[in-house]
């Protein structure tokens, strides 16, 4: 048997060649590209939701009809998971909360905090 | 109903060294080939976007058209939606190859076992450490395949080939049919058709990869001997071990490069090559084409399968967008080789002029069940229609 290979890390290697982009900033290309990433492992996910509800449909445990129509049952469910919803969202969108933040308490920078902290 | 769904992956056809999938992998590869077929249609908005305000803006700016490529290229580097279809393919490719790498990667050893036990004792797979894999081909990773054909990360290492394999049936959409075959099979069907008084008895396939559009030639032709000739060792093995595996007795398959093609003169009755022509360089082709021409039999032919002709007729703007994949997609002699006369290449290398023939090929899709065509935008180097020229040898 050969030496166990590092597939993960194999697996992203860059073929040769520079590697253009296409954005004026590279960091937007960058953004994109994590982001389609994240959006096809997304996807992935949801297929498998998928093959397990067909699944327990197949075999009777819950039918897909029953998933479908499925409502909160009481005000507990629905406040859990509008706060799911909730959370996931800000859990996203962080960045532009915390530009927020700045823009409302503009803040040092680091260095300058670093200078200041040398005087202390 | 949607329309033009691409098969889903488990439709592909297996053997006995394809490599196996877990669901997730399966998964990503589904939403892989559909991304492709969406991107067709965003780069649509590539030639809205020329006329309706790269062109125009330009017109006004210089007051005269753009005069050649690549001040059309400039002007287009700048359009927002031709950035973000640019950069949404490039990332597609590049996520199809790490899709496909970490699953053929995470399973190399048995790949390489069950190549190896198909392999073993058959003479009809012929290696040859001499045979160097030329320059271009070290030049670059065509595709944006890390490593490229000839690459293998231990000594029998098959991944990359496997990686090939089912990669292709993602980026293409399933258009090429469950083996990959569409291209073979167009080839094998219009000989038939064309010729029917044509009995090769010896055929080479040049640049055969895995072997995809070999096999249907094997087929159409049981009783000719057919070898396949490729730099790529782990493509020859693992090609060779599929055609075992699906059970082809008239193949062989040969590491041999091009241009010193290992055979005697007049020894073949018919040279193919498919989708090979442009991962060469611009000297080498016309040394490949001289080989294939020492190598035919009077009375002979080759045919090769390329992407399509650019037309006189054809605007700068479709001419270029057609260069796409050269630059952005590593396939770097694909523009520069429109610019060779496939007439004056076949006569450089001894071909007839009269004898030069051309025609257009669609793939043979056994997948097709009439979901797949309607409206669908010509998808540049995905689509699976060609270009298809040769000649007798007289
Ligand atoms: C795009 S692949 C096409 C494979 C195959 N013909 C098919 O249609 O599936 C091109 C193949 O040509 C091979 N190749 C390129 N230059 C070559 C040369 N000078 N001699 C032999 N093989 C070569 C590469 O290793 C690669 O496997």
């Amino acid at each position: 048997m050969e030496d166990p290979i590092d597939y993960i890390s194999i697996a992203s290697n860059k073929p040769k060649g520079a590697r253009p982009y296409f954005f004026e900033d590279p960091a937007v290309e960058r953004v994109m590209n994590i982001t389609m990433a994240i959006g096809m492992e997304l996807a992935v996910m949801r297929e498998r939701m998928d093959s397990i509800e067909r699944l327990l449909d197949e075999k009777g445990v819950v039918s897909r009809e029953d998933i479908n129509s499925y409502t909160p049952k009481n005000k507990q469910i629905e406040t859990e998971r509008q706060q799911w919803h909730s959370e996931y969202i800000s859990r996203i969108l962080r960045i532009i909360q915390q530009e927020m933040e700045q823009m409302a308490n503009p803040d040092k920078t680091l260095h300058e905090i670093a200078d200041d902290i040398d005087k202390m | 109903m949607a329309k033009n769904l691409p098969p889903t992956y488990d439709k592909i056809a297996k053997h006995d060294v394809f490599p196996e999938t877990t669901h997730d992998e399966r998964a990503r590869y589904n939403f892989l080939a559909n991304l492709n077929k969406h991107l067709a249609h965003v780069s649509q908005g590539n030639a809205t976007a020329f006329k309706n305000r790269v062109q125009p803006k330009f017109m006004e700016e210089k007051g005269r058209d753009f005069e050649n490529k690549d001040e059309l290229g400039d002007a287009m580097a700048k359009d927002q939606h031709y950035q973000t279809w640019s950069a949404l393919r490039r990332c597609t490719m590049e996520m199809r190859q790490q899709a496909g790498r970490s699953l053929t990667y995470r399973q190399a050893a048995e790949l390489k076992e069950k190549v190896n036990k198909l392999n073993q004792g058959k003479d009809s797979l012929k290696l040859n450490d001499e045979v160097k894999v030329p320059p271009y081909l070290m030049a670059v990773d065509n595709h944006l395949m890390p490593g490229s054909y000839h690459t293998e990360l231990f000594e029998g290492d098959v991944s990359n080939a496997a990686n090939y394999d089912g990669g292709l049936f993602v980026t293409t959409a399933g258009l090429l049919g469950r083996y990959s075959d569409g291209g073979g099979k167009a080839m094998a069907d219009w000989m038939k058709a064309n010729n029917p008084d044509f009995k090769p008895k010896r055929i080479l396939d040049i640049g055969c990869g895995i072997g995809h559009n070999t096999l249907p030639i094997a087929k159409m032709y049981p009783d000719a001997e057919v070898i396949g000739i490729d730099t790529g060792r782990p493509m020859l093995s693992y090609g060779h071990a599929r055609a075992m595996s699906l059970g082809y007795e008239n193949v062989k398959f040969v590491q041999a490069e091009a241009s010193k093609l290992p055979f005697e003169d007049e020894s073949f009755d018919w040279i193919q090559t498919t989708m090979f022509l442009h991962e060469t360089g611009g000297v080498s082709i016309y040394n490949i084409m001289k080989e294939i021409h020492r190598c035919l039999k009077p009375n002979g032919i080759t045919m090769h399968i390329e992407q399509p002709q650019y037309t006189d007729d054809m605007s700068m703007y479709e001419k270029w967008i057609r260069d796409w994949d050269a630059y952005n997609n590593s396939e770097p002699y694909w523009s520069k080789m429109h610019d060779i006369d496939p007439i004056d290449l076949l006569e450089k290398s001894g071909f007839d002029r009269e004898q030069f023939m051309q025609i257009g090929a669609q793939a043979i899709n056994d997948l097709d069940d009439g979901t797949q065509k309607a409206d669908e935008p010509e998808d540049h180097g995905r689509s699976p229609i060609w270009n298809v020229f040769g000649a007798w040898k007289k």
